[in-house]
Formats: structure tokens, C-alpha cells, sequence
């Protein structure tokens, strides 16, 4: 609901829109400083350190669910896909949250392997951040 | 430099009030905070007041200076906004600003009107507190991130859904007294374990409720309360802030909040007290979860220690360090903005002894721990009783 233009369309969000267009093709990164901390873009200082030298990494292909909850009650963006799994998964140089979808929640368990990737919401229609466990 | 006293608070009643405006709601805590302090309002240097969602749910920005005229103030006034810390930080900077000699007096406070968005709306307008583009478009509430810490501490450190259950139905039963709470109404664990989920592992008797309300609290420096002949008895010696990544997945830990021990550590250092001499807390329980995160970050208990606190009776009414005697945001309710002054409410009127648990606080010092997002941002304040 953030971000619209007159014409209501959502405006891009140069650096998050980048890296799920990424993800979306297979090419997922994160931003690494000369310290080796990752984060997510945009960034022109690392979060951890203050580094300005920082480069793009790939993303690794798959992460491992840190942790993990059914969400039952969802904003208005999300009522037509509760009952959905929130998570967060360890990618090594960083961390993802995002939705995971292809296994029961009931089969779901920390340390199962996610890939990331790009999908819709059912409600809005909008991109969201997938965690993939099949 | 001056001590800070708490020369006189005031509360709305916390609760349903949906159609009351968060001015009027201020007007109402304020009053009844002059009316306790016998301060005159023309003594009034500066308004420090908290708010987070007001755009959202009254269509207001710019409302330092509208709080002011609620409460009959010629000051200047500046709203604080720090999501569910922000009347923690108003107090913090309010306490700065009397030991600095910038005013001898100052008004704190809080409000906010939450219930006429319905729980939906108020879902989405409190998910503004988490990172927009890689929390809230993921789809997570604010439900959501505290159960994702659950799970992660449980999965880290052991705990179950019985235990926080046993956190619900202390605070239930000590908000049974207080005529401002929004519960004042007992609960069973097997209530709390057979309501309905919000986010797994999170119930609906895990989650504080959808609040009205305001807070204020006048501040005197000590000079002033001397010349005026006041009493006010309890004075805030420490105070402390602490900040962290804005979301959970940029944090080092998710089952713990270092913001808040940061915030602590300053706190007691400022009062010159460790954390075994804190006789009772008021903490922020926005979520069962959140209150055994925050016995640990005040440290009366080790990580993955604070879990069993409430079931083994130790921060029960009759416990050796009683925690939420108000009934804490669970029971008593959570105004988001104007939570962090009303736990100095709460305390200065338990230590005071005027409190209908008063006779539950085992000793003369007090902490309150005030909580913004997932712990994101914390204010910690001690007060102590100073004759």
C-alpha cells in the first residue's frame, strides 16, 4: 500500500526490487563487505562495521529455516493466505524471512533446506519472498 | 546535577474507547496528573510526548503541539515516536533534559487510539514498526515476528506453551484490582493453552490486547520539588537506551535482545545499582514471549533461565521479585504510545504505596522496561524511593 503513484501502480524499490528480480532468474545475491558481513540491498555502508567498499555476492542456493511460525491472524495484504508459514532461513552471509511454501507445516522443522524465490500473494496480488522446501 | 522526582501521574482507563479521540485521551491522563502533582501548569517548561500510529488511526501528524492545547500548556512540545518505546523515550529524554537544568519541569506522556482501525487494521498499522521491505511484504505481523523469536528460544534454550501460559495468568491475576487495567478478569492455564492461534506458538492469551489509552507523569527537578514543598516521594535515578538491526533476521540473536541489555546495563550503572537490588519490575510483556526476553535482559536471570520464572512463583504477587504488579500490557493493555510512561505510572504509584498491589513490591527500587518493535529499540528507567 506504500509506495503508489497516482496511476496506483506500486513505484519500484531500487536495491529490494533488484534482488527479487534476481532471485526471480536464478541469480540471488547479497552485499558482502571487505569484513566479509552480508546484507540486503540497498546499502551504501555496511549495517555491521560502517565499510563502504562493498560488493555484490552471489546469493548461495540453498539456506537452512532458523526459525519458523503459522501466521493465523494476517494484515488486510494477507487475508486470503492465512493460514500461511512465516520464516526465517540462514543463508550463510545473511538471512532471509519469507513464506515457505511446498511442504505441510507439520513436516516443516529448523534446519530443513530451503531454495529462495519469487511468488505472489494470493490477497494483493503482490511479489512476495519465498522460502521453497520442495 | 539534579535529581529527577516523579511529582505526580495519571492514567485513562485502558481499554475499548473507540470513539475517543487520543487529544481528549490526553486530557484526561494529564489532568489527573497535575491534579496528583499539585504542580501548576504555567510551571510547565516543555511537553514530551509519545505516539506511534497516529497517522494511521486519527489522519494526525504534528501532534506535540495539539497534545499541549489538550492539556492547557503554554510549552513547547515535541512528539517522540520509537513504535511501541516511544513514551519510554519521551521519559528518557524528559529525564536528560531536567538533569541538564534545560526546564525544572516537564510533562510526559502518551497516547494512542488504536481500537476504531478493528484488529485488522491495527494489525497492519503496528506492522509499520517492522522493516517494510523485507519483513511486512513477506507477510510478517507483528504476531508473527514475536513467535518467530518464541520458537526460536524454545528450539534454543527448552520452554513450552504451558510456561507462557503461566505468565498470562499471573499478569490476568494482577490486573484483578487495578481499575484502569482492560482485564480485569482472571484466566486458567487451560483458558490460555485452548485459545485460538494467532501464530504458532503464540495464542490469543499470549498477545496483549487492542488498547486505548494515555499516560502522563509530571517531572521536577529536585530543587523545585524542595522550593514547592512537594511530595513526591519516588525519584528516577537511572536511565538507559539500547538499539539494535531493525529486523529480526539482521539480529545476532533471535531468541535474545541485547538492545534491551544494553539499555538495562546503562540504567543501573546511571543508578549506581546492579540488578539484584531491583525489589519489582513493570515490563514489556507485548507478548508472553517478551517478558521472559526481558527478565533476561535485565538480568535476573541467564539466558534461557527466565522462562519457568512465573510457573516456579518467583515473579508471582508473592514472589521474591514480582513482575507486571499492574498487570502489564497483557492484562492491563498497551496504548502503544503511551505504554513506556504509563509503566513509570505504575511503578512510582506501586513504590508510593497508593497502588493496589503496593503491598505485593517487596522493597524501594523499581525498574521498568519499555520495548519498541521486536525489540529494536528499548528504554530502561530505575526508580527508587527517595524521602
Amino acid at each position: 500500500m506504500s509506495d503508489q503513484n497516482a496511476d496506483d501502480e506500486r513505484v519500484r524499490d531500487d536495491g529490494y526490487d533488484d534482488l527479487l528480480d534476481a532471485i526471480e532468474s536464478g541469480e540471488g545475491f547479497y552485499i558482502e563487505c571487505p569484513e566479509g558481513h552480508g546484507s540486503l540491498p540497498p546499502r551504501r555502508v555496511c549495517p555491521h562495521c560502517g565499510a563502504t567498499e562493498l560488493e555484490e555476492v552471489p546469493l548461495p542456493e540453498s539456506g537452512e529455516i532458523e526459525t519458523f511460525t503459522t501466521v493465523h491472524v494476517a494484515s488486510p495484504e494477507f487475508a486470503d493466505d492465512a493460514p500461511y508459514v512465516t520464516a526465517v532461513a540462514d543463508f550463510g552471509g545473511v538471512r532471509l524471512t519469507g513464506q515457505v511454501r511446498g511442504v505441510e507445516p507439520e513436516a516443516l522443522e529448523v534446519g530443513t533446506e530451503v531454495t529462495p524465490d519469487v511468488g505472489e500473494s494470493e490477497t494483493a496480488g503482490e511479489r512476495v519472498l519465498i522460502l521453497r522446501a520442495d | 546535577m539534579t535529581g529527577v522526582r516523579v511529582a505526580g501521574v495519571g492514567l485513562t482507563h485502558f481499554g475499548k474507547h473507540p470513539e475517543r479521540t487520543g487529544r481528549d485521551l490526553f486530557a484526561e491522563a494529564s489532568n489527573r496528573a497535575f491534579a496528583d502533582a499539585g504542580v501548576d501548569r504555567d510551571d510547565v517548561e516543555q511537553l514530551n510526548y509519545g505516539n506511534f500510529m497516529g497517522e494511521l488511526s486519527e489522519h494526525q501528524g504534528h501532534q506535540g503541539p495539539l497534545m499541549a492545547e489538550a492539556a492547557g500548556l503554554d510549552a513547547p512540545a515535541t512528539r517522540y515516536e520509537s513504535a511501541c518505546a516511544s513514551s519510554g523515550v519521551a521519559v528518557r529524554e524528559a529525564v536528560k533534559d531536567v538533569r541538564n537544568g534545560e526546564a525544572d519541569v516537564v510533562l510526559v506522556g502518551g497516547a494512542e487510539r488504536m481500537n476504531n482501525l478493528g484488529t485488522a487494521g491495527t494489525t497492519e498499522a503496528l506492522a509499520i514498526a517492522a522493516d517494510d521491505l523485507y519483513e511486512v511484504r513477506a507477510g510478517m505481523t507483528f504476531p508473527g515476528a514475536y513467535a518467530l523469536m518464541a520458537k526460536a528460544y524454545f528450539d534454543r534454550y527448552g520452554g513450552d506453551k504451558e510456561d507462557l501460559a503461566a505468565i498470562a495468568v499471573k499478569n490476568h491475576d494482577n490486573a484483578l484490582e487495578n481499575e484502569y487495567a482492560q482485564f480485569q478478569r482472571a484466566i486458567s492455564v487451560e483458558e490460555a493453552l485452548d485459545a485460538p492461534m494467532i501464530a504458532d506458538p503464540l495464542g490469543l492469551y499470549d498477545a496483549c490486547p487492542i488498547t486505548d489509552g494515555a499516560s502522563a507523569a509530571v517531572l521536577v527537578s529536585d530543587e523545585y520539588a524542595e522550593e514547592n514543598d512537594l511530595d513526591a516521594p519516588v525519584s528516577i535515578t537511572g536511565t538507559g537506551q539500547g538499539g539494535d538491526k531493525m529486523a529480526l533476521q539482521d539480529r545476532e540473536y533471535l531468541a535474545r535482545t541485547p538492545a534491551a541489555e544494553d539499555a538495562a546495563e546503562e540504567a543501573y550503572d546511571d543508578a549506581g545499582i546492579g540488578p539484584q537490588d531491583v525489589s519489582v519490575a513493570e515490563v514489556h510483556d507485548c507478548f508472553t514471549i517478551a517478558e521472559v526476553l526481558a527478565l533476561e535482559a535485565l538480568d535476573f536471570y541467564a539466558p534461557g533461565e527466565g522462562i519457568g520464572a512465573a510457573a516456579r512463583g518467583e515473579t508471582t504477587r508473592d514472589g521474591d521479585r514480582p513482575v507486571n504488579l499492574s498487570g502489564g500490557l497483557k492484562a492491563k493493555g498497551h496504548p502503544v504510545g503511551a505504554t513506556g510512561t504509563s509503566q513509570v505510572v505504575e511503578m512510582t504509584r506501586l513504590l508510593r504505596g497508593d497502588h493496589p498491589n503496593s503491598d505485593a513490591v517487596p522493597g524501594d527500587v523499581g525498574v521498568t522496561h519499555n520495548a519498541g518493535g521486536t525489540v529494536a529499540s528499548t528504554t530502561v528507567h530505575v526508580l527508587e524511593v527517595e524521602e
